[in-house]
């Protein structure tokens, strides 16, 4: 059994993966199968406030960020959350750290939805002190700096519904929230429909806005009261700030979100809406979603073709919307948008001008200790990985060669769906995506249905209902085993990466166990 | 310092390819640095290749510096053996082992309404070009490689006539012009390939050299598969001398055109409409009709014009021709149905079976659909349509029982 230098209470969860007991100080549950771990107890829940504290006028502007975050008591060691519906555009989080260092605060904990390589700046941070780790995802730069054990505490990994999760049940406890909006008035209510930098919804800092001890809104667009629709409500602000810049816009809705060109990824979006459509998994009035990658984008084309030939629509289509989804609730093949967050304008437009687009936060579509949550209603989702492996188990945040390299975002919320489908390359150049075992665990093989590649689709051996209905298709349906040794056939069997026997991060699940971590790669 | 060698490709953009130096050194034993994308799960895989093919090409004094970007094996063995050739002038060949379904030869009437060109020195496009299913893939050795790439080229070319499987499509190369290309036919004669096209054909003794020197190396591998040649006409000089050149050896199963060169040399441009090559294609199917094989359209350049693609597909069987080339694999798939059977040749090609079928096991010696008297091959053109819609899924394999139901 591995060992660990920083952390030497190691245990074998129920995965079969080594996790360390203790993170970052606090005790922790390892990971017990899906649907077992039940805590009990209350929800955590925010101080009380009174309305004598607040102006009564509604004007809760402060000059500036820094006066707002010294109002806020910023201090050693607390949590400060952003989030990232700015995606690389964001121009926010970088400040409030500039704001700590030149306070000469440390040890600060960044708790944001998600990172983008535009955070790189922050490296030097984490390098002098000012963060003592990440909460979130850690991407690109900051991903390789986490894997090669630069980051002084442990990485926590969580999905988007896990983190409402760990917010609401006390698990992260954030003292300052930073919400970021497109558009605000003075009372702190807040909407990304409107604005230069219009990023459709804010449905991220939902939870923020909820349980932190501070919340401040951002905004370079402050109108008067009362800012409608208020996706955020100012009750639960305590200052808003107005500054020049907020983010950039073509960063943050891309505009570029297109359906793939390359023909071995077409092939391998047509064979999957194929799939479905033989597996019976299409209906009049059924549900799906389909992420903004390019083979996603084209599936989603597929699935409309297929609608518009039967005279069928879809009840909903959940979001991540784009345009190809936009026109499908315009043509009415969709009756719904159930959206999660917008990838071009064509998404931002829709939300605010229909209200069949909607805008749904991790606590209605994805939160686990909720009473229900509507990813488990969909029929068909539509994800990536990075691997998977002959029992089906996938990896969305490191690459084969150990390095972390993407956030886990909704990918372990959406398993939960009626029939989840990894369409993906059988290799990317010359690196087999089926392994025997994944690098990093994120999400268990019982909760991944079906793989589609180019030269074969795996069927999980559970979903024995799919595997009679594919019975004497034409599709290529093979084992997963059949699939991996063709990949190995053509690129050869690759080498494990060495890693030294230090836990740089975890990933957590749905229900805040840890389902695996994240070693320190040998280089 | 000695001389300094390279092959392959690298920088951005490029992926499944390596780029290999070879430097000559006084040191006898190899100096090998390996850079690469995969250095983790690969990089002793990539080492012990090279030294392998050190050993059995017998070459030391040498700096090796592979920097690699994701390239099968295959590509790596390509690359530095070529560089080898270049620095040594050996003539050793490195084969990397055949991949034993690839042994498969084709039938001179096979189909051949798609074939998929790809640039013989890009390895990232040929991996998974079979999985599109076109009806052939081409190779290409001529126009798609630079002229400073075209040693390199051959020996991925080679390679993945042995390692790649095209999942059953008729494996073709395209070689230089004659004479260069003749130099081209010692790399591929003796790996299974299926059929070879001859470009900018303009007299029957190209086609004739290229034959005589297939039949020295299939002699000298002791190898004795069918290899096929399309010629292909480019030039108005090859349009005059088309039907010579198709009789020109028992060899060659099909023509092409190509008209890109055609229309230059006739010093007009193409058009949508093809006025401008009409007479040329029409020479073409005529000359290849004549002589008893497939005549076979030129590629339709533009890869996001699938609606003129369609209506060039249309224009082309009614002309006669049994094929087209392309150059991107979404084109396939309007190829194939453009030139898929039609529903009413189907319906009369299936009463022509049934017949046949009654008549044969009524043991008449004559076959008649009314009161018509069918020929031989007429019932064979019958038989072959009915195969060919069903293989391409036009028509239910059962389709005899739901016709059997009608009665």
């Amino acid at each position: 059994m591995r060992k660990s230098k920083k952390f030497d209470q190691l245990v074998k969860n129920a995965a079969g993966r080594i996790v360390p007991t203790i993170v970052n100080g606090q005790q922790m549950v390892p990971y017990m199968g899906i649907g077992k771990y039940k805590p009990t107890g209350r929800k955590a829940a925010p101080m009380i406030s009174s309305c004598a504290d607040y102006p009564p006028d509604g004007n809760k502007v402060v000059p500036s960020l820094k006066e707002a975050l010294i109002r806020c008591g910023l201090n050693d060691g607390m949590t400060i959350s952003t989030h990232h519906h700015f995606r690389n555009g964001d121009l926010l989080a970088n400040q409030i750290f500039d704001i700590a260092k030149e306070l000469g605060v440390k040890n600060l904990v960044w708790f944001p939805s998600a990172s983008f390589p535009c955070h790189e700046y922050l490296i030097k941070y984490l390098e002098d002190g000012t963060i003592n780790r990440i909460e979130g995802s850690m991407n690109g730069p900051l991903g390789k700096f986490t894997s090669e054990g630069k980051m002084k505490g442990l990485g926590v990994l969580r999905s988007h519904g896990g983190r409402y999760q760990a917010v609401q049940d006390g698990e992260v406890h954030i003292d300052i929230a930073v919400i970021a909006a497109p558009t605000a008035d003075a009372f702190g209510n807040a909407n990304g429909v409107h604005g230069t930098a219009a990023c459709g919804l804010l449905g991220f800092a939902l939870a923020d806005s909820q349980y932190a001890d501070k919340v401040v809104v951002v905004t370079d667009n402050l109108v008067p009261f009362p800012c409608i629709p208020w996706q955020i409500h100012g009750n639960y602000v305590d200052y808003t700030v107005v500054i020049d810049k907020i983010g950039i816009p073509e960063k943050i809705v891309s505009g570029t979100t297109e359906i793939t060109k390359s023909p071995d990824r077409l092939y391998i979006a047509e064979l999957t809406a194929r799939f479905c459509d033989e597996a019976g998994l299409i209906y009049d009035g059924f549900s799906f979603q389909a992420g903004a990658g390019g083979t996603a984008l084209s599936i989603g084309i597929y699935f409309a073709d297929i609608l518009r030939d039967r005279k069928w629509k879809a009840r909903f289509a959940r979001g991540g919307s784009n345009k190809y989804l936009v026109s499908m609730l315009e043509e009415g093949l969709t009756d719904y948008i159930l959206d999660g967050q917008t990838f071009d304008l064509d998404g931002v437009r829709s939300m605010r001008d229909y209200p069949n687009h909607v805008n749904t936060s991790p606590f209605t579509s994805y939160n686990y200790h909720g009473k229900g949550n509507f990813a488990s209603l969909v029929d068909i989702a539509i994800l990536g990985a990075t691997e998977v492996d002959v029992h089906f188990n996938a990896n969305v945040v490191t690459h084969s060669d150990g390095y972390l390299l993407h956030g886990i975002g909704g990918w372990q919320n959406c398993l939960f769906s009626k029939c989840t489908i990894l369409p993906v390359p059988l290799f990317r150049d010359r690196l087999p995506v089926l392994r025997d075992e994944v690098t990093t665990l994120c999400g268990p093989g019982e909760l991944i249905d079906v793989i589609v590649t180019e030269r074969g689709i795996a069927i999980n051996p559970l979903r024995k209902d799919l595997i009679a209905k594919m019975k004497g298709s034409s599709l290529p349906i093979k084992t997963i085993r059949q699939l991996k040794k063709e990949a190995e056939d053509i690129c050869g069997k690759p080498d494990n990466p060495g890693f030294l026997d230090e836990v740089v991060a975890i990933v957590k699940w749905v229900d805040g166990t840890v389902l695996d971590a994240i070693w320190r790669v040998d280089k | 310092m000695g001389s300094v060698y390279t092959s392959g490709n690298k920088g951005k953009g490029i992926r499944s390819d390596c780029f290999i130096t070879l430097e000559k050194t006084r040191t006898k034993t190899p100096e090998i640095l390996v850079e690469s994308k995969v250095q983790v799960m690969y990089g002793k895989d990539i080492r012990k290749l090279i030294d392998r093919i050190l050993t059995a090409l017998k070459i030391d004094h040498v700096k090796i510096h592979v920097e690699d970007s994701g390239a099968l094996p295959f590509v790596i063995a390509a690359r530095l053996e070529s560089v080898i050739r270049m620095a040594f002038g050996t003539k050793k060949e490195f084969l990397p082992d055949l991949l034993p379904q690839n042994k498969y030869h084709t039938a001179r009437e096979r189909n051949r309404f798609s074939r998929l060109y790809l640039p013989g020195n890009t390895p990232n496009l040929m991996i998974n070009a079979g999985i599109h299913k076109p009806d052939g893939i081409i190779l290409d050795l001529e126009d798609a490689v630079a002229p400073d790439k075209k040693f390199e080229a051959r020996f991925i070319v080679r390679n993945a006539l042995r390692t790649l499987d095209f999942y059953g499509a008729e494996r073709m190369v395209r070689i230089n012009q004659v004479p260069m290309g003749l130099d081209d036919l010692e790399f591929i004669v003796p790996h299974y390939i299926n059929l070879i096209l001859i470009p900018k054909c303009e007299h029957a003794d190209q086609v004739i050299q290229v034959s005589k020197k297939i039949d020295t190396l299939q002699k000298t591998a002791k190898v004795n598969y069918s290899i096929w040649l399309m010629p292909i006409i480019e030039s108005a000089l090859g349009v005059m001398n088309a039907y010579p050149i198709a009789l020109a050896s028992d060899k060659v199963v099909a023509m092409a055109i190509g008209l890109e060169d055609y229309t230059a040399d006739l010093g007009t441009r193409r058009t949508p409409d093809g006025t401008e090559s009409f007479f040329a294609r029409s020479m073409v199917v005529n000359a290849a009709r004549a002589a008893g094989i497939q005549p076979i359209d030129s590629v339709f350049s533009d890869v996001n014009d699938m609606e003129g693609l369609k209506q060039n597909v249309i224009r082309s069987k009614a002309l006669g021709f049994d094929g087209m080339g392309c150059i991107h694999p979404r084109q396939i798939k309007v190829i194939h149905e453009g030139f898929a059977p039609e529903a009413p040749e189907i319906e009369k090609a299936g009463k022509i079976v049934l017949a046949y079928e009654n008549a044969i096991s009524k043991g008449l010696g004559v076959v008649a659909l009314g009161s018509k008297m069918i020929d031989a091959p007429v019932v064979k053109r019958a038989l072959k349509t009915i195969d060919l819609a069903v293989s391409m899924g036009i028509l239910n394999a059962n389709w005899k029982e739901s016709e059997n139901e009608k009665k």
